[in-house]
């Protein structure tokens, strides 16, 4: 009797998610974004426990309380630095669920007294569950293995075994012959678990066969998957707020996705088909000439001396934990009326937008934190550039090596500043595995050592 | 080893081959430096600052007695006979001018290393001195025209009027051209700019002047293979002169550096274009002491024309800055040290194998071994077109597999339609609104928000809670356990995520 009052709090719930969404497309907003968000969120689930006849309230209370405990403790615990960890480990939540929900409606399907679909809608049903179980399931797993390549539990390397692309399509090709099978049957629970290992693995296999820099794709692409998972399960249970909330997140993840494959120069398949960086590296004899180095001191005087500086970090700048001193030495550059300004390239870091948080959690202020395309017509009238901790994005090679891996991909072209600064713990080569000809260039100098302790000393000499 | 630092002989030249600071580096590789008395004088540095840094001031007959001798211009008779036998001489030679010189050293036995024959390969960038004296000749060659102009370079309107800022062309954008271009722009004034190889465009705009392009039918690039400009057709040449014969009438200073390697300087600027120029300007040619790019230039010297423009023929540029000068090519010096003596134990070892030596190499013990087998070394990309020509073909081909996949992509969904039930394709309908929604609204999120984006998205995709919550009952069964654990990991997502994002936002602040 309450179906109406019900739907009515979806709707209301699904706009505001919609909602939480639109307010990220600026700073300010976003925080009452995410109010919405909430807000959208405690409609559903009131509507749901209060007006849905469960009967279960006990259980429910004891299992969200606990859901709610873990996490609100981990949320706030977290480092910023390991957002991309949390991110992946929460993926992997809605994958099970999303395993569990499609077992649950199958177990329901068969019990004795329960509403028998027949002919085309039963033939849909199970289809629905037989697709919300498999991207379920390798979301789920996958999740598991980015996680552990981020928490460096498992090797960042990629898994390369012989013929892996085409174990994928033979598993692929086992799933949808059991699909087939399984509707056929009117639903037949071996198959159903058959697949799900299956799935469980091309899951493992999949992420493992991705390396690690190729990070960004990776959670993008499996945020995407984790929507399409709930978007199945909507489908199952027919629940519209369920099939709207698990296309938005759906698209959402495949426009970032789309966006991390942009800013690197690559196909989709490539990366999803994974394996880059395995190759050997070609044993290169290029002379590239000396590299100049500079110490902590030099590089005070020479920041001090500028009147426009501009910071690219990469992941090394979040491995190093350097943003706080790095925070620093911005504030005391601009008292002295210098002109700091950020450069971020897309797939610096390995999430979406990793470095933009790390600055904002050491309260750089996010206006003068520029995207790539906003300041690399910039350089050419900017006195230094530090280069704190990436590699292949500010590599020249890509737009002057037609030959290299990583020809053709957009970078920060900071060799066009009057000088750059590069620290580095060594000289080898970055994650593509090219040597950067960047370091070798007339105005570039090196400044060795852990990014963090560097750093500080500039800081401390300012 | 001792090295040996002489007098310049030359009368007017003002620069030496060590500084008090270049020889606490010279003593750091383990050498004794000797340095004759007087040397540093008119490059401001003197004898008790030598002192000071550790050096030996010595008189002349000492001083030819070291094991090395440094020096800026190549020797004269008088001073190849005072070089001991072994020893090394580094200094200017130009061999490929000066024949009569290398045979005149070939007849001693030691070995020479031309400073003007460094290759022009990144390596050996540090110790390249023509590169060094090039730069500050460009400056010196600004400031040169700005002393016999008679007006200010920067444009400013003041209370007595406007004033025009003055437009200055610069011919050949090497490392002198390059310098007087930006010091010229930093002065205020417009600057254009003129090179045969298209590939210093934009080292010429990154300096802040404008590249004057050529309106010429079949693209030719001057660039030759060592790094210097080649000489070019004549129907460029042609093209060429009509550009300056245009330009000569529009500004007001003319910089010309136009060298070709071996030959005599390129006349570029003719009698004529010069007498077309409004009286007051000033042409500063560079290129004098090969003969000059200007009709008018007398080598060496300051000449008015009888139209009142002024043209400087002066050949000794970077040495009216000696202080400068010194400083660079004495720091070029203890780079080739460095490089000379790589065990820093003060004694050196010129390995013919490197390729900076063999070019470098004029003579041998007592050998000739100039000229050097040629280097190649470019900065233009190579060969663009090749590479992009298959990628054209592969769109292509994507374009029709694209094409096929959207058909099939509607085929199938047209099946699907067919046997679907219409509830189906109820919800179909919402999930294809939702998705067009969430793509509009995920291209307009900012780039620096991507994180919380995602994080959000994680909560939001909590709501797979509300499925569970449908299933629970309050037996116990499996379906039960099931959903109490989707229960329990669900609200993890939907708490941490939002938690999480309104962490990360509370972050972003503004000033």
């Amino acid at each position: 009797m309450f179906e109406g009052l019900i739907t009515v709090a979806y709707i209301l719930a699904a706009l505001c998610f919609i909602k939480a969404l639109a307010g990220l497309s600026n700073q300010e907003k976003a925080k009452k974004g995410n109010w919405f968000g909430i807000i959208g969120m405690a409609l559903a689930l009131a509507a749901t426990i209060t007006l849905a006849d469960t009967g279960a309230y006990v259980y429910i209370l004891v299992a969200m309380v606990i859901g709610a405990l873990i996490g609100i403790r981990v949320a706030m615990k977290v480092e910023m630095t390991g957002m991309p960890e949390l991110i992946a480990a929460l993926h992997s939540f809605v994958g099970a669920a999303a395993v569990l929900v499609g077992f649950n409606t199958f177990i329901k399907q068969t019990l004795p007294g329960a509403e028998h679909l027949t002919g085309a809608a039963l033939n849909i049903e199970l289809g629905e569950i037989f697709l919300g179980v498999f991207i379920g399931a390798i979301t789920f797993t996958g999740s598991i293995i980015a996680f552990g390549k981020l928490r460096g539990i498992i090797k960042s390397k990629p898994l390369t075994l012989p013929g892996r692309n085409w174990l994928n399509l033979i598993a692929c090709i086992v799933c949808i012959v059991l699909m087939v099978l399984f509707i056929q049957e009117g639903g037949n629970f071996t198959y159903l678990v058959i697949m799900t290992i299956i799935s469980l693995v091309l899951g493992l296999h999949l992420i493992a066969s991705i390396g690690g820099a190729d990070m960004p794709v990776v959670i993008s692409m499996l945020n995407s998957y984790s929507g399409w998972a709930t978007a199945a399960s909507g489908f199952m249970l027919s629940n519209d707020l369920l099939i709207v909330t698990g296309a938005l997140v759906g698209s959402s993840g495949a426009i970032l996705s789309f966006i991390m494959c942009k800013a690197m120069n690559r196909a989709f398949v490539s990366v999803i088909l994974g394996g880059f960086g395995g190759e050997p590296v070609k044993t290169d004899d290029t002379d590239y000439g000396e590299y100049r180095e500079m110490s902590a001191e030099e590089v005070a005087e020479t920041l001090k001396q500028s009147s426009s500086v501009v910071i690219t970090p990469g992941y090394g700048m979040a491995v190093a934990q350097a943003q706080y001193p790095v925070a620093e030495m911005t504030r005391k550059l601009r008292d002295l009326g210098v002109n700091v300004r950020f450069g971020i390239h897309p797939v610096a870091g390995r999430l979406p937008g990793h470095m933009n948080v790390l600055l904002a959690e050491a309260k750089v202020p996010y206006d003068i934190v520029l995207e790539m395309d906003e300041i690399n017509d910039d350089f050419p009238d900017t006195d230094t550039v530090l280069v704190i901790g990436a590699n292949d994005t500010v590599n020249p090679s890509a737009m002057e090596d037609p030959s290299s891996p990583i020809a053709g991909m957009p970078v920060l072209e900071v060799w066009k500043a009057s000088t750059v600064i590069t620290f580095k713990r060594s000289m080898n080569p970055g994650y593509a595995g090219v040597q950067n000809p960047l370091f070798f260039k007339e105005n570039n100098f090196m400044c060795f050592g852990d990014a963090k302790n560097t750093i500080e000393q500039i800081s401390n000499a300012i | 080893m001792k090295i040996g630092i002489p007098k310049e002989s030359m009368s007017n030249e003002t620069r030496v081959a060590a500084t008090p600071a270049s020889v606490v580096q010279l003593k750091k590789l383990g050498f004794d430096v000797f340095v004759e008395s007087g040397a540093g004088e008119k490059s401001s540095f003197s004898d008790e600052a030598y002192k000071e840094s550790g050096a030996n001031v010595v008189d002349e007959s000492t001083v030819w007695q070291s094991d090395v001798i440094y020096k800026v211009n190549a020797p004269d008779d008088e001073e190849i006979a005072k070089i001991k036998d072994g020893a090394t001489l580094v200094s200017f030679i130009s061999p490929g001018q000066n024949p009569d010189l290398v045979k005149k050293l070939s007849k001693r036995k030691i070995n020479v290393l031309a400073m003007d024959m460094v290759p022009r390969i990144s390596r050996a960038q540090s110790m390249d001195a023509l590169s060094s004296m090039a730069n500050i000749g460009g400056y010196r060659a600004v400031i040169e025209a700005a002393h016999h102009f008679g007006r200010f370079f920067t444009g400013q309107i003041t209370a007595a009027g406007k004033v025009p800022p003055a437009k200055i062309m610069v011919i050949g954008a090497g490392v002198a051209g390059l310098a007087a271009i930006g010091a010229a722009s930093s002065m205020g004034a417009i600057v254009r700019a003129f090179d045969t190889r298209l590939e210093v465009a934009e080292q010429i705009e990154s300096m802040g002047g404008e590249f004057l392009k050529l309106e010429f039918e079949g693209e030719e690039d001057g660039s030759s293979s060592g790094g210097y400009a080649k000489v070019m057709s004549d129907e460029f040449i042609k093209a060429e002169m009509a550009l300056f014969e245009s330009q000569a009438k529009e500004v007001d200073i003319i910089i010309t550096t136009a060298l070709i390697p071996g030959k005599p300087a390129p006349k570029l600027i003719t009698k004529k274009m010069v007498d077309s120029m409004k009286p007051g300007s000033v042409i500063v040619d560079m290129a004098a002491a090969t003969g000059g790019n200007c009709e008018y230039t007398v080598t060496g010297e300051l000449f008015v024309t009888p139209n009142k423009v002024t043209i400087l023929g002066y050949t000794d540029l970077p040495g009216r800055l000696p202080g400068q000068a010194s400083t660079l090519y004495s720091q070029n010096l203890v780079n080739l040290t460095k490089l000379l003596c790589k065990e820093k134990d003060g004694n050196i070892n010129i390995d013919l194998e490197d390729v900076v030596f063999r070019n470098m190499s004029v003579i041998n013990e007592g050998k000739v071994l100039f000229p050097p087998p040629p280097i190649s070394v470019s900065a233009a990309p190579a060969k663009k077109a090749a590479a992009e020509a298959p990628v054209k073909k592969e769109k292509k081909e994507r374009k029709g597999l694209k094409a096929i996949l959207a058909l099939v992509g509607v085929v199938l969904f047209g099946l699907a339609g067919w046997y679907s039930p219409p509830a189906f394709l109820v919800h179909f309908t919402v999930f294809v609104l939702a998705i067009v929604v969430g793509y509009y609204v995920v291209w307009n999120v900012t780039h620096a928000l991507h994180t919380p984006l995602m994080s959000v998205t994680n909560a939001v995709s909590g709501i797979i809670v509300v499925g569970v919550l449908l299933q629970i009952t309050a037996e116990i069964n499996v379906i039960s356990i099931l959903a109490f654990i989707g229960i329990l990991i669900a609200t993890i997502n939907v708490f941490g995520g939002f938690t999480v994002t309104h962490r990360m936002l509370k972050m972003f602040s503004k000033e």
